[in-house]
């Protein structure tokens, strides 16, 4: 039995690949293009990109949602961790079962609903719908991915090192900020971008529970985008998908390069030992 | 502490004396650690369940909050109960709202269906790779999945649509004469699930197929099993719980979907979530849209809970 790759599965990557990126990479290429017709190409320009800068809505839009993704990806980081920590850590305590109910339903949870349920809520309570009311929306289900995140790094690393601090007498806090987050630190670090990168991505939610004054990027691209394809949006697009894809491309370089260096020093440790 | 003099002496806590009052302290900070996240969700996910239930019992109104009161407080500490199942009538009389939902099912199903067939070819040869390309393969499905799934909803259209570049690419390679008619349709609702959601799909089964014993196969092969077979006796129900887990993460959202239906469907393709949008937004009816959504999660709490179990053992599995 050979390992390694037959004809077939290289196949189906390149496929698969070009089926994932074409449609990005058609988009990244038609907001250079002079025409506004998206077929015709009428040669390379950047001027769809100008006309973006002087769209006031736009960069209003733009700010909205970066203020919110960056407060409701911190909140959800602490919180997710916490929620992670609880799961894979703390064993059985009562309302466990409802605990990891609403951890992982809201992974799935459709979200016309997460976002109608809130919004009713927050009317309820008589909450001036805006910028904290999104910003509570987005806390609540990035924080589930956060949870994940950690839940299965924390899975993935032997429990025998907290165990051996907390029987010399380390206090579990300080256990926790000594050794177990500098291990899961990666997970951390990933939660935190995916819930930006989830709040930054965001309609539906974002359409039911904002408020006037707080309207988000994706929602004011829905709205034109419902009126055709125009070369501003692709240009708004390319700017996310580079922002985005620098970003996330950043940072997993960076947090693999510090796991093959832990990896090293763990051999290294263990030779020596 | 006590074999280390040199360390600058230091009042000991009582409670680090007392084993009694160091479990007692222990179980409290941890009650504080799980009441933190805990409550935030009761808050924030469960809470508004239970309003979005009780505001699918009253009627709605012209006012702001729109719609009825359902308890009422008379007289002499009497409560009055406002309550009535009017809306769950109204939907199961018009037929728009069961053809949603079954339509929704369907669309689901079928795509579910799809992204499984392309996905496993994916995973399978990714999980095959030689362990050296593994990172950047991974990295490949997942850096898509963090671009904003309106934009690559949107990229589609410019693809599908009837000037698109797929009708010019097929008419230039002289495939077609007539371009086809794709964006507005079911099949573009298809296409655009199919390709948002695969990453969700490819994921678990890749995480699925690594882990894979390849003696297993080995030993088929020995046995006179010929590749083929060997897949299907041997591969596939190993990775039987990616393949659950990857069509859970796609069917259950997939079934309440708005933005694909909404920009790549017609006005004929009915989808229960696109429904519920109108409903809220358009005709401004909260009690009917609480309704369809009380429904919607009565439809999916099978799966929703059957998803919950399985990442639940998972997670216990790996501990």
């Amino acid at each position: 039995m050979k390992q390694g790759l037959t004809w077939f599965n290289i196949g189906s990557l390149l496929v698969g690949f070009l089926f994932l990126y074409l449609p990005i990479l058609l988009l990244i290429v038609y907001s250079f293009n002079e025409s506004r017709l998206v077929t015709v190409w009428a040669g390379f320009s950047t001027k769809w990109y100008a006309e973006m800068l002087q769209n006031e809505g736009l960069l209003n839009a733009a700010w909205v949602t970066l203020k919110v993704a960056f407060t409701s990806s911190t909140f959800a980081t602490v919180l997710g961790t916490m929620a992670g920590l609880i799961i894979s850590r703390f064993g059985s305590f009562h309302g466990r079962t409802l605990f990891s109910g609403m951890i992982y339903a809201p992974l799935v949870m459709p979200e016309v609903i997460t976002g109608l349920s809130l919004l009713l809520m927050f009317v309820a309570v008589a909450l001036d719908r805006g910028f904290v009311t999104v910003t509570i929306a987005h806390v609540t289900f990035s924080m589930c991915y956060v949870a994940v995140v950690v839940q299965s790094r924390l899975a993935g690393f032997d429990r025998s090192i907290e165990e051996a601090a907390m029987d010399l007498g380390c206090p579990p806090g300080r256990t926790f900020f000594q050794i177990t987050l500098p291990v899961i630190a990666p997970a951390v670090v990933a939660g935190w971008l995916l819930s930006f990168t989830l709040s930054l991505d965001d309609l539906v939610i974002a359409s039911f529970t904002t408020g006037p004054g707080a309207t988000t990027l994706p929602m004011k691209i829905y709205s034109q985008v419902r009126l055709g394809v125009t070369p501003e949006i692709n240009a708004v697009c390319t700017v996310l998908v580079g922002l985005v894809a620098s970003g996330v491309l950043a940072a997993s370089l960076i947090t693999r390069r510090q796991e093959l260096k832990r990896e090293a020093e763990e051999r290294q440790a263990a030779a020596i030992g | 502490m006590a074999g280390t003099p040199s360390l600058p002496a230091r009042e000991p806590l009582a409670a680090e004396h007392d084993p009694a009052a160091r479990a007692r302290r222990l179980k409290l900070s941890r009650a504080a650690v799980i009441s933190v996240p805990y409550l935030w969700l009761l808050a924030f996910f469960l809470a508004p369940f239970l309003i979005v239930l009780k505001i699918s019992l009253v009627e709605v109104r012209v006012a702001m909050p729109p719609y009825s009161e359902l308890i009422t407080f008379v007289e002499d500490g009497w409560i009055a109960f406002h309550g009535s199942l009017e809306n769950y009538l109204w939907l199961w009389e018009d037929p728009l709202y069961i053809n949603s939902y079954l339509s929704s099912l369907k669309i689901a199903a079928i795509s579910t269906l799809l992204t499984l067939l392309v996905g496993y070819p994916i995973a399978y040869g990714m999980a095959r790779a030689p362990r050296q390309w593994r990172f950047a393969l991974l990295m490949l499905v997942i850096l898509p999945f963090w671009t904003s799934f309106l934009i690559r909803v949107y990229a589609w259209i410019g693809i599908l649509k009837k000037e698109g570049l797929l009708n010019l690419a097929l008419t230039q390679l002289g495939l077609i004469s007539e371009p086809l008619t794709i964006l507005n349709t079911d099949t573009a609702v298809y296409i655009g699930i199919v390709y948002s959601y695969l990453p969700f799909m490819v994921l678990p089964l890749y995480a699925n197929l690594e882990k894979m014993d390849l003696s297993l196969l080995e030993a088929a092969a020995d046995l006179g099993c010929r590749p083929i077979k060997a897949f299907w006796v041997v591969t596939v129900p190993l990775s039987l719980t990616g393949i659950v887990a990857g069509c859970f993460l796609v069917f259950i959202p997939a079934v309440g979907e708005f933005v694909i239906p909404d920009l790549l469907g017609g006005s004929e393709t009915l989808m229960i979530g696109k429904t519920l949008w109108t409903e809220f937004f358009n005709n401004r009816d909260w009690p009917v849209s609480s309704a369809v959504a009380v429904i919607l999660l009565l439809v999916l709490i099978i799966p929703i809970v059957l998803f919950q179990r399985q990442q639940e053992r998972s997670a216990r599995a790996e501990a």
